[in-house]
């Protein structure tokens, strides 16, 4: 690993263009458009991306008009590693016979849950296993936002979303978040990490760090929607750091398959009483306003008892006991 | 015709000459999943990657979905691509068909057709590339080994074609072209890597203002496959549309070049009629079974019968105004197709030529003939009473089924 954190000061970050522009359509607050907007000052060079069906599609992309100003693909929803895969493929043998004078080529693909828990994870799984150079972003706001807020396999236990409404009998979504990113670490592939936006640097470290193995990388972002959570549309960077602190999302590293805790849940892990409890979090979210009504408060209790259990596994993964 | 250049004569089955063709033409990426009776295809050409024999990137996907995919976003890249599947395949890739065309990627895919489930059946039949006849394809339909070898040495040139800009399908009928050995006579490599030449990109404007060729390129930043609204979306189809059209002329060009090189000959590119001139009733069909047709034409023509053939080669664009011009005089006229539009009154192939010849003043009748489904033979006696049916049509001057089908247990 050649980057470190102090390479990306907020001075060399300011200094360097955005290749992710303005003039979007994404709405107030919306945490992913910023994280697209990190994930792109770390860009080392030239680079394509390709982008799987989603939010940040949908809003950068309006013909006639683009807010990248790198090569930019999509294709459709299931398929962001597959177009990442025939890129690579295709600039590597382009290379090698001469027919472009790129001596290297980034390549990312980027995606939302839906385009990777759930209708993605069959291309995200074969192009990893195959080994391809590449970085895949998944940007989680957990449900399928674009076309509503319906569940994904990525939405949290006790969310309300379109799909998994909490009525008078069900207290929203019923199973936990699949545990996406360790799967991707079941692949033995070089790098994956998670990453909050309120912890700016960090997600841009990774990001370049994704970019500079040789081989797949996964990068997995918090990325929350106001809009969806039914929350304060001026408050998702809080929330991205709401979700770190109550362990809800820890910041984690795994280089070829060792895990290791990023400094803000490092700190959690070796102060475990400034560790916030899980209704901090649920509090400031419409989406679990339900869970603070004694008729669902068991679900509340679940929530908290699955986030320590996992946490717990997380600390027993890093070697921290 | 004669060949301008020495030819090797080699013993392929169609899949084998598929991947002959593919290895001879400097393809770039070639992307794929296994599917019977398809999967020689690949077998043989990553043999040839394994030995070094060709300078290409394998990619052996997890699924056809993501064949095409890897296919197309290579393509935009900018490299020849290639990918092969049949069946069931081809049907799971029936979203992307259509994300190809309309990116303009020019994508070419052999498919050696096959039945569609259920009930499962791995043989032969054209179900799977009719039922995609709409997703903006090229498509070309073989008749044996030596044509599937020319068709897609001549797809890369028609699907690069910066008037055209469209993915093309080969079509080689499962097994009965796809598996069985046939002499091919092979171009030398240098021949066919001088034909196919290396890839043209058009021009467009990038949103800095620069114009530059369509591909992804970082000294070019371009967005590829954008989200258009109702006020864009229409153009980009009508565009597809005026390519399809290009095509027409495109594919007759490209025939005409490589006939010169190879001498052979396959009609006008388009449409191949056989004996059709003085005929009175003639068969109109798609892929191997106008070998069959063609045996049969002969020996009837030895007993006084005018039976001819119209071979439709190109089915995407369809040649209307050939079909019309070549069938018109006819008196009646038989249409094979080897698969359903159910409850669509008669096959894909019955109701294209139908349409062709509604402009024509002189409306010849018309009859539909269902035929080899799952891979059931066809046989001489059975062409032989279709034209038997011709002549009973043309006596009586109507059409009593305008739907029959061959060889059914019913």
């Amino acid at each position: 690993m050649q980057s470190e954190e102090w390479k990306f000061t907020a001075k060399d970050i300011a200094e360097k263009p955005d290749l992710f522009m303005s003039g979007h359509r994404a709405c107030a607050g919306c945490a992913p458009a910023t994280v697209m907007r990190l994930i792109m000052k770390a860009i080392r060079g030239p680079t394509i991306v390709t982008h799987a069906t989603g939010c940040m599609e949908v809003v950068s992309t309006i013909y006639p008009y683009t807010s990248w100003a790198v090569p930019w693909l999509h294709t459709a929803f299931e398929n962001a590693a597959a177009n990442a895969s025939g890129i690579e493929a295709a600039l590597k043998i382009m290379k090698k016979k001469g027919k472009i004078k790129h001596e290297h080529v980034d390549v990312i693909a980027i995606a939302g849950d839906g385009g990777t828990y759930d209708i993605g994870i069959q291309a995200l799984s074969g192009a990893v296993e195959r080994g391809h150079d590449f970085l895949f972003v998944l940007y989680d706001n957990e449900a399928y936002m674009n076309t509503g807020i319906q569940r994904s396999g990525g939405t949290p236990l006790g969310a309300s979303t379109t799909t998994s409404p909490a009525g008078t009998v069900i207290p929203g979504k019923l199973e936990p978040k699949k545990p996406i990113a360790d799967i991707m670490v079941a692949h033995e592939i070089p790098y994956v990490a998670t990453a909050s936006p309120y912890y700016w640097r960090d997600l841009i470290t990774k990001v370049r760090k994704g970019l500079e193995v040789e081989g797949p990388a996964f990068l997995h972002v918090f990325a929350p929607c106001p809009r969806g959570w039914r929350s304060d549309p001026a408050k998702s960077i809080e929330l991205s750091r709401l979700a770190v602190e109550t362990c809800v999302f820890p910041l984690w590293e795994a280089v070829n398959g060792e895990y290791q805790l990023s400094t803000p849940s490092k700190v959690l892990a070796l102060a475990p009483q400034k560790k916030k409890p899980v209704k901090e979090y649920v509090a400031v979210q419409g989406r679990f306003r339900h869970l603070l009504t004694p008729k669902f408060e068991k679900m509340l209790e679940e929530i908290q008892r699955i986030t320590d259990m996992r946490w717990q596994k997380l600390l027993k993964k890093c070697g921290i006991a | 015709m004669k060949s301008a250049v020495e030819q090797k004569i080699l013993a392929l089955n169609g899949d084998e000459a598929v991947a002959y063709a593919v290895k001879q033409s400097d393809v770039d990426v070639v992307a794929a999943y296994p599917i019977t009776p398809q999967t020689i295809i690949v077998e043989r050409f990553s043999e040839y990657v394994a030995n070094g024999e060709v300078e290409t990137a394998f990619v052996c996907t997890e699924s056809e979905h993501s064949a095409l995919t890897a296919c197309l976003a290579a393509s935009l890249a900018g490299a020849r691509t290639f990918t092969a599947s049949a069946s069931a395949g081809l049907a799971l890739m029936h979203e992307i068909l259509f994300v190809t065309s309309g990116c303009r990627a020019p994508v070419v895919m052999a498919i050696a057709n096959r039945a569609l489930s259920a009930p499962i059946n791995i043989h032969g039949d054209q179900s799977d590339t009719m039922a995609q006849r709409d997703s903006g394809w090229i498509q070309i339909y073989a008749e044996n080994a030596q044509e599937v070898y020319d068709s897609i040495i001549q797809a890369f040139r028609i699907a690069e074609h910066p008037d055209v800009l469209l993915p093309t399908i080969v079509g080689l009928d499962g097994f009965t072209l796809s598996h069985s050995v046939e002499n091919v006579n092979a171009l030398p490599d240098e021949e066919v890597k001088k034909f196919v030449g290396t890839r043209r990109f058009p021009n467009a404007l990038t949103h800095e203002g620069k114009t530059a060729p369509l591909k992804l390129d970082p000294d070019y930043p371009m967005t590829l496959g954008p989200l258009a609204f109702p006020n864009y979306y229409f153009e980009f189809k009508r565009q597809q549309e005026e390519a399809m059209k290009n095509a027409l002329s495109v594919i007759k060009q490209v025939h005409d070049e490589y006939a010169r090189i190879s001498g052979r000959r396959y009609g006008d590119g388009l449409l191949e009629p056989y004996k059709l001139e003085d005929a009175e009733i003639a068969i109109v069909c798609v892929g191997s079974t106008a070998g069959t047709v063609k045996t049969v034409i002969d020996d009837l023509r030895t007993e006084g019968v005018k039976a001819g053939l119209l071979r439709i080669r190109t089915f995407r664009p369809l040649p209307v105004q050939g079909i019309r011009e070549a069938l018109e005089h006819v008196k009646a006229v038989a249409v094979m197709d080897r698969s359903m539009s159910f409850g669509g009154q008669g096959g894909a192939v019955f109701h294209e030529v139908r349409h062709a010849l509604y402009d024509s003043s002189k409306h010849p009748l018309t009859v539909n003939y269902i035929y080899g489904l799952g891979g059931r033979d066809t046989s001489p006696s059975q062409i032989r009473e279709i034209y038997t049916d011709l002549q009973e049509i043309v006596k009586k001057n109507r059409v009593e089924e305008p739907v029959k089908y061959v060889g059914l247990r019913e």
